[in-house]
């Protein structure tokens, strides 16, 4: 079976491999690129701790293959920082205790970050049905749930200039 | 869990597509949103030689308007339909109920004619698809056809979608002003298949049921029709105990399998329960 080569941006860098038609992005991103941030959960498309972006649409890169991403802007939870300085829904998860063992964490980041863009001001039911392709096994869902509230307000604020 | 070695093929038009599975063989799947075959080719429940990706089909893709039909690319994905104001207006039940499927994430891939195609008396597609009388547009080597989507559910896994054939179009009349509809499904949680659900579609003629619909999710080795069901309503006035006794025909037509979302009692006692449900939601919207 031919490799096939696959260009695509991700968190902003352009990246070409020839890789087998089989292998999945979640794969890709851990393996052939180094970026273990999207966890490797059920591998069932049910616990959204591979969630990434892929063209501004949250996506479960473990049930998508990595030569589907041909020409496609990829963004995981490592591009979501700018210079280091944290991201809102990264701040929110910190300051609200959004996270207990951790695993969940980044799919939820990547939720989140792509929820608040689709709907700015969501109520808590709009947060908890937003989030609800991703799973927390610690159960930590209030602290989650004030965490995309903390970033939502964040997000709002306007820019300081 | 790595899927099995395969070739991908990424045609960019339906008869790039119909071409390559007439080249390929029953050795080549088509691959659409993918959440049913990559599950189960890790599983090795499928093998395939050939995948045949038909996501960058554009022609495959959208919602129009085509008079007073409303015509779905086959390969729009359940968040799209969610969020279409053609649907929005003119289907609003397809709106709802892509709603009840699977999670977010998957909503953005999962598409409209692949959860019809696949044959899987748990996918919402297929009783919906019976409730709102839409047809499925076909494409093989010797051109298109258009079947009505009641009758064209065989079998788990079976439908009348040849293995040379691509889903196209999906085609619904556009709902007439005053008609009620509801789908209801009971789950055990998000992103789960139905224990039993329940589409209908309704219109009144003062208090006398004028037409109706109803499909069954889940209940039966696929999505059935309750037509025994719907007798028992139309041309007659919506009350208790007409509402009783369509839900009674539609439990007389279950047979579903046991499974961990239940027994067999228990699921079709919920089919009963869902038509209920789905009935008295679609009447109160009627005007």
């Amino acid at each position: 079976m031919s490799k096939k080569l696959v260009t695509m941006s991700v968190n902003g860098k352009k990246e070409e491999k020839a890789v087998e038609p089989r292998t999945l992005l979640i794969h890709f991103l851990r393996e052939e690129l180094n970026l273990t941030g999207a966890h490797i959960g059920c591998e069932t498309s049910h616990c959204g701790a591979c969630t990434v972006d892929i063209d501004g649409r949250s996506v479960k890169a473990c049930t998508h293959l990595a030569v589907q991403c041909e020409g496609s802007e990829v963004l995981t939870v490592e591009g979501l920082a700018n210079k280091g300085v944290l991201h809102a829904v990264q701040e929110g998860f910190y300051k609200e205790h959004g996270l207990q063992c951790g695993f969940c964490t980044p799919g939820m980041l990547m939720r989140a970050y792509r929820f608040l863009q689709e709907n700015p001001n969501p109520s808590e039911d709009e947060i908890r049905h937003g989030m609800s392709g991703n799973l927390c096994r610690c159960t930590g869902y209030q602290n989650i749930v004030k965490a995309v509230q903390y970033a939502a307000k964040k997000l709002q604020e306007p820019v300081a200039a | 869990m790595i899927p099995p070695r395969f070739e991908y093929h990424a045609p960019k038009t339906v008869g790039e597509a119909v071409a390559l599975l007439g080249q390929l063989g029953p050795d080549a799947k088509l691959l659409a949103g993918g959440h049913s075959l990559l599950p189960m080719m890790k599983l090795r429940f499928a093998q395939p030689e050939h995948l045949i990706d038909i996501n960058r089909i554009p022609e495959l893709r959208g919602i129009r308007e085509e008079g007073n039909t409303v015509v779905i690319g086959a390969m729009t994905v359940e968040n799209d339909l969610i969020s279409s104001p053609i649907l929005q207006a003119k289907v609003p039940l397809l709106c709802e109920a892509a709603k009840l499927i699977a999670d977010p994430q998957v909503r953005n891939r999962g598409t409209i004619g692949g959860d019809i195609a696949h044959g899987d008396p748990g996918n919402d597609h297929p009783a919906l698809s019976i409730a709102i009388e839409a047809s499925f547009v076909l494409e093989g080597p010797k051109g298109r056809r258009t079947v009505a989507a009641d009758g064209f559910f065989l079998g788990t896994y079976m439908t009348l979608l040849e293995e040379n054939e691509v889903m196209c179009e999906i085609r619904v009349p556009a709902f007439a002003p005053g008609t009620g509809s509801a789908y209801e499904k009971l789950k055990r949680k998000t992103g789960d298949w139905a224990t039993a659900g329940c589409a209908v579609v309704i219109r009144k003629s003062g208090d006398q049921v004028s037409h109706v619909r109803i499909a069954l999710t889940n209940v039966a080795p696929t999505a059935l029709r309750a037509e025994a069901a719907e007798a028992a309503l139309l041309g007659k006035p919506f009350n208790a105990a007409n509402v009783q006794a369509a839900a009674a025909a539609a439990i007389a037509i279950c047979d579903p399998a046991e499974d961990l979302r239940g027994d067999v009692e228990y699921k079709t006692a919920m089919s009963g329960e869902m038509v209920k449900r789905a009935l008295n939601k679609a009447w109160s919207q009627c005007g």
